[in-house]
């Protein structure tokens, strides 16, 4: 099958690479930059789990080829801590909430909401909400991740009732 | 009294954050298909299209062709490894089991061929591209199928993989039901679920040598996998060492390794470089093991005051073709009247074969019983005319009733299922409730309250082979921090976080100097892990315990430094300090550069360095005890269930992380409210699997889960530290909660029939009295009424034909299988026979008893008794046909249960 040559910038640093035209997004920051905190859960964009940042907004990375993304913007969640180490208010947040257990699904929530409430962006505790119904997580029942949503939205996080 | 008990509870209690998070958040975790290493190829499998049939041939010279394929492999190329799929009880399978399907495929998706090749990409092209023929037959799909259907494999008696129990009530029990006041009949018809943990099944195997095999893979135990892949793979010479650094999610799917991994473990061997597999989410929901599909009936006679009398189950399970345990969920029974006082139960408990994927373990195996005692007492109270929370008042086992004894006789010494119950109802203003209810009836809106109690056996240990205690090692650096290996695993469970409370607490210094380290079978010591809401127990004890040892043992040598009375010593925040001496106080680290580096320092007798280990062995089993509510409100227009509020009044005794037990509480719910409402894995006629994709098979989203509300009542159990287990609690107690919910809303409509899921299409049908939901799956057996013998699938009547003169030859010795509720148990028998007496001895792990009974033809009879782990007598009833023999064990309270052994030749063999 034929190659690519496919450049973009992941988490600041510029990656080029030769990619089929049917590998996704997912796999080419996976396997060809190795950022293996792209995690696939379903292949068939219903999890999340894969979510990554593109050009600023929150995107299915199984559902993107490599090729499409050629000179864009990507952010995973390696990327998305402060170069001191310092969580960002999304990690923070869910980090105080207990709002994961196994951590698969979590790098795509953290990417989410992290695109919905960068910039200077205020959405509501019911937009939030309603974008994490786009993503799957067997572990937890969603207590923490709606604790955490309820922090970022600028309330306050409300315990068990 | 002295500064350390004071002090306890400094951790252990505390809302800590996890240790594990920072890392997961950010992306560094370490999951299975994030292993990479050189020369590393990959698998795909070609899978059976089919259920049933046999495989007339397989091409696989175009898919050879493609560039970057290196190997295909079909069982006939893995047969030359000697492969016994053992379960989790490390006992061989009913029947046996092959890597990838040989000669013969039994369900769809069944792998048949393996592609080795540069990408997992090139490696389906060429999957895609082998070219299998098929005879395809009629198969086996439901349990109905099974019944009466042709038999799933050739080589067995009939469908039914196993039994126990009395295939006819007995006349007293009879009696009882149909002579009671009121007679209550329930039953479930419960759907088979897949686990779905986020990240699929997947290996990665390399072989290092001739005589190293190194495995990450996703699983719930490395040690267990080590353990499993060592006998069923017959390597005991081989160094087998597992990594699994992060899981994401196990739920039971994860136990052992099964078809795939071992496919893929034998191609590495063989082949000679590292190969991996990762599952993706297409072969995860056709091809993983499953779990539930269940029916059960349950009958229950009540005095005319309410009282239970007499109690009588029916169950059944779909096995599918290759279990991962052949199960006829003994536990369902064992548990089902643990928490309530029932004077008689009687059963009959049975798993069938099918062309259907295999059945595996699924959080909280036996939640069959809760599920369908507590919407039967619903059922009930609607029936006699009380209120559902006083029907169980009468019946439930108080505290003041303790200590007694279960009608299955088991001790039930300490739990708190009605105690959690007015606590529930103390929480929760019931007469409210039923006035917002009834206003809302007036509006068209049906609100409905569900309130379910339950007890749940947690941290086993020691009647199960591979249920072991729990270890623990921790050491205290020369650096003065301190570092744990456990045996303990986490698919999410925070063990590296609550092991590290508990150590903390007990040895007196601060949570951020304590790492804990696991997931890796070179590490730490044997426990299967995450399996039966174990690790906090168990493991939790032993961190405990093995951090006061090392407390000691640093007093010991602070004392001996300071020449001081030992008993003054006390460690806090990594500092030994003397009660009353603040000047003497010293670092931790000065301690152990002593303990390390000095020799000549050290008391007589001081073994150098930190450290200390125990393994701890609780108690048999320790009760959680739970009550739950829920209220929600059924749409009248569309029959979607809104759930409002949902309450969990849960006793897990001590609890290290309040946040931890909440979030195995919460996961558990979670899991509950998809069992009830959504996830259905369902077949076509054909045994296709019809839910290939997460738009078919529906998981809770975050806008079908509520907030948790959460009543902690913290009853100590009698291990150390005090804890209950809390793995599965939610996903046992949280279906009949929300299914009694949903019958309270809808009760002016009559019975809502407990077929899960309970879809809005069926809820909208019993609303406006209609099919609506089109009969999805097939309607199941009617249950025969009590006392009907049933007329089973085929040849079981094959027993008796030989004539008596036959001698038994029953003497010598024999290899046996006994299916007890324990699981299958190995045993040797020895016989001897001079006419009709018989004289010999069993022999097991647990000791050799010796009995004398009697030989017809070929018939032989003999009774023991145990008094292990309880009082009863076993009566053996045998029938030898030549070197195989067969027959039945009735076991008292427990039924009876299938025996099979083979004669043991004095060959020289292995």
């Amino acid at each position: 099958m034929s190659k690519h040559d496919v450049t973009m910038t992941i988490n600041g640093r510029r990656h080029s690479g030769s990619v089929e035209a049917r590998i996704s997004l997912a796999d080419f920051l996976r396997d060809e930059a190795g950022y293996t905190g792209v995690h696939l859960g379903c292949e068939h964009g219903v999890c999340g789990a894969c979510t990554v940042i593109v050009d600023g907004n929150a995107v299915r990375s199984c559902l993107m080829l490599a090729v499409q993304a050629e000179g864009s913007g990507v952010k995973t969640a390696e990327g998305l801590a402060a170069p001191d180490g310092a969580l960002h208010p999304v990690q923070q947040a869910m980090l105080d909430e207990h709002a994961l257990q196994c951590g698969f699904c979590t790098p795509g929530v953290v990417m989410t909401l992290a695109a919905l409430t960068g910039d200077e962006k205020k959405p509501t505790e019911e937009q939030l909400l309603a974008a994490m119904s786009g993503h799957l997580c067997r572990c937890t029942g969603y207590q923490g991740i709606r604790r955490a949503v309820r922090r970022l939205a600028g309330a306050e996080a409300g315990g068990n009732s | 009294m002295t500064a350390h008990e004071i002090k306890a509870g400094r951790h252990i209690g505390r809302r800590l954050q996890r240790k594990e998070d920072p890392r997961l958040l950010s992306g560094r975790g370490q999951f299975v298909d994030d292993i990479s290493l050189p020369g590393m190829l990959h698998v795909a499998f070609a899978r059976s299209p089919i259920a049933r049939g046999n495989i007339l041939s397989i091409r696989t010279d175009v898919a050879r062709e493609v560039d970057g394929v290196h190997a295909i492999l079909t069982q006939q190329d893995l047969a030359r490894f000697k492969v016994d799929m053992i379960n989790f009880y490390l006992l061989p399978p009913e029947l046996p089991i092959t890597p990838l399907a040989g000669g013969r495929v039994c369900y769809v998706g069944e792998p048949v061929a393996l592609v080795i090749a540069d990408s997992r990409h090139i490696a389906e092209d060429a999957a895609s591209l082998i070219e299998i023929e098929y005879a395809e037959e009629d198969p086996v799909v439901s349990i109905a199928d099974a019944r009466h259907g042709p038999l799933v494999h050739a080589e067995s008696e009939s469908n039914i993989v196993q039994q126990m129990g009395e295939e006819e009530v007995s006349e007293e029990l009879d009696a009882l039901l149909k002579g009671a006041a009121h007679l209550v009949t329930q039953k479930v018809v419960h759907q088979r679920i897949s686990q779905s943990p986020m990240e699929t099944r997947g290996v990665v195997a390399v072989r290092d040598g001739t005589e190293e095999l190194t495995l990450y893979i996703t699983c719930q135990s490395p040690h267990m996998v080590a353990r499993w892949t060592s006998l069923a793979l017959g390597l005991p010479q081989t160094a087998i060492r597992v990594i699994a650094k992060d899981v994401g999610g196990g739920f039971g799917l994860k136990n052992h390794p099964w078809k795939e991994e071992v496919a893929v473990i034998l191609a590495a061997l063989s082949f000679g470089r590292p190969l991996k597999w990762i599952e993706d989410r297409y072969e995860n929901l056709i091809a993983a093991n499953q779990a539930r599909e269940q029916e059960m009936v349950l009958q229950i006679a009540f005095d005319g005051d309410g009282k239970m009398l007499a109690s009588h189950g029916d169950y059944s399970c779909n096995n599918g073709a290759c279990p991962q345990v052949a199960d006829c969920n003994i536990a369902v029974h064992m548990f089902l009247w643990a928490a309530y006082k029932m004077p008689v139960y009687g059963f009959l408990t049975r798993g069938w074969y099918s062309n259907t994927v295999g059945l595996a373990a699924y959080r909280g195996p036996w939640a069959m019983e809760s599920l369908i005692r507590e919407t039967a007492l619903d059922k009930a109270a609607r029936q006699i005319g009380i209120d559902p929370l006083e029907i169980r008042r009468r019946n439930l086992v108080t505290l003041r009733d303790q200590p007694t004894a279960s009608c299955m006789n088991i001790p039930i010494e300490d739990i708190t299922a009605a105690e959690c119950l007015e606590k529930l109802v103390a929480y929760f203003d019931i007469p409210a409730f039923r006035k917002e209810q009834e206003a809302a009836r007036k509006e068209g809106r049906y609100l409905g309250l569900g309130i379910a109690t339950y007890v749940e056996p947690t941290g086993s240990a020691g009647s199960i082979a591979t249920m072991t205690g729990e270890l623990a090692q921790v050491r205290i650096e020369p650096t003065g921090m301190v570092t744990a290996t456990m045996s303990t695993h986490s698919q999410g469970h925070g063990t590296a976080t609550t092991m590290a409370q508990c150590i903390a607490d007990r040895l007196g210094v601060a949570y951020e100097e304590v790492t804990v380290y696991e997931g890796d079978s070179s590490r730490g010591g044997f426990s299967p892990g995450a399996a039966g809401s174990r690790q906090g127990v168990i493991a939790g004890g032993a961190a405990i315990r093995a951090a006061e040892m090392l407390a000691d043992k640093v007093k010991v040598l602070a004392a001996h430094l300071l020449q001081i009375n030992k008993e003054l010593i006390f460690i806090e925040e990594g500092m030994v300090h003397v009660t009353g001496a603040s000047d003497k106080s010293r670092t931790l680290r000065s301690i152990a550069e002593v303990a390390y580096g000095e020799p000549s320092r050290l008391p007589p007798g001081f073994e150098p360095g930190l450290e200390a280990q125990f393994r701890y062995q609780p108690p048999p089993l320790t009760l959680t005890s739970g009550a739950n509510a829920c209220v929600v409100e059924v749409s009248g227009e569309t029959g979607f269930v809104k759930i409002r509020r949902w309450i969990s009044a849960e006793d897990c005794g001590t609890q290290i992380n309040p946040a931890v037990v909440e979030g195995q509480v919460a996961g558990g719910l979670a899991q509950a409210i998809g069992t009830v409402l959504l996830e259905e894995m369902c077949f076509d006629a054909r045994g296709n699997p019809t839910a290939a994709t997460y738009k078919d098979y529906l998981l809770p989203s975050i806008s079908d889960v509520p907030v948790f509300e959460f009543v902690h009542a913290d009853t100590p159990s009698q291990t150390i530290g005090g804890m209950r287990g809390v793995g599965e609690g939610g996903a046992i107690i949280g279906p009949p909660t929300l299914v009694n919910a949903i019958s309270d809303a809808l009760s002016i409509f009559g019975e809502v029939p407990v077929e899960l899921p309970l879809t809005p299409a069926k809820l909208l049908g019993i609303i406006e009295g209609r099919d609506i939901a089109g009969h999805a799956h097939a309607e199941p057996d009617s249950k025969p009424a009590v006392g009907e013998p049933l007329v089973e699938a085929s040849a079981v009547e094959t027993l008796a034909e030989t004539p008596p003169e036959v001698p038994a030859l029953i003497d010598g010795d024999w290899k046996m299988v006994l299916s007890t509720p324990m699981g299958p148990q190995e045993m040797k028998g020895h016989f001897e026979s001079e006419g009709q007496s018989l004289s010999g001895y069993l022999s097991s792990p647990e000791g050799e008893q010796g009995f004398t009974g009697t030989v017809e033809g070929n018939r032989v009879t003999f009774d023991l008794k145990v008094v292990k782990p309880l009082k009863i007598t076993l009566k053996y009833d045998l029938t030898v046909e030549g070197d195989k023999l067969t027959g039945k064990v009735k076991m008292g309270i427990f039924g009876s249960a299938k025996l099979m052994g083979e004669r043991v030749r004095e060959a020289v063999e292995a």
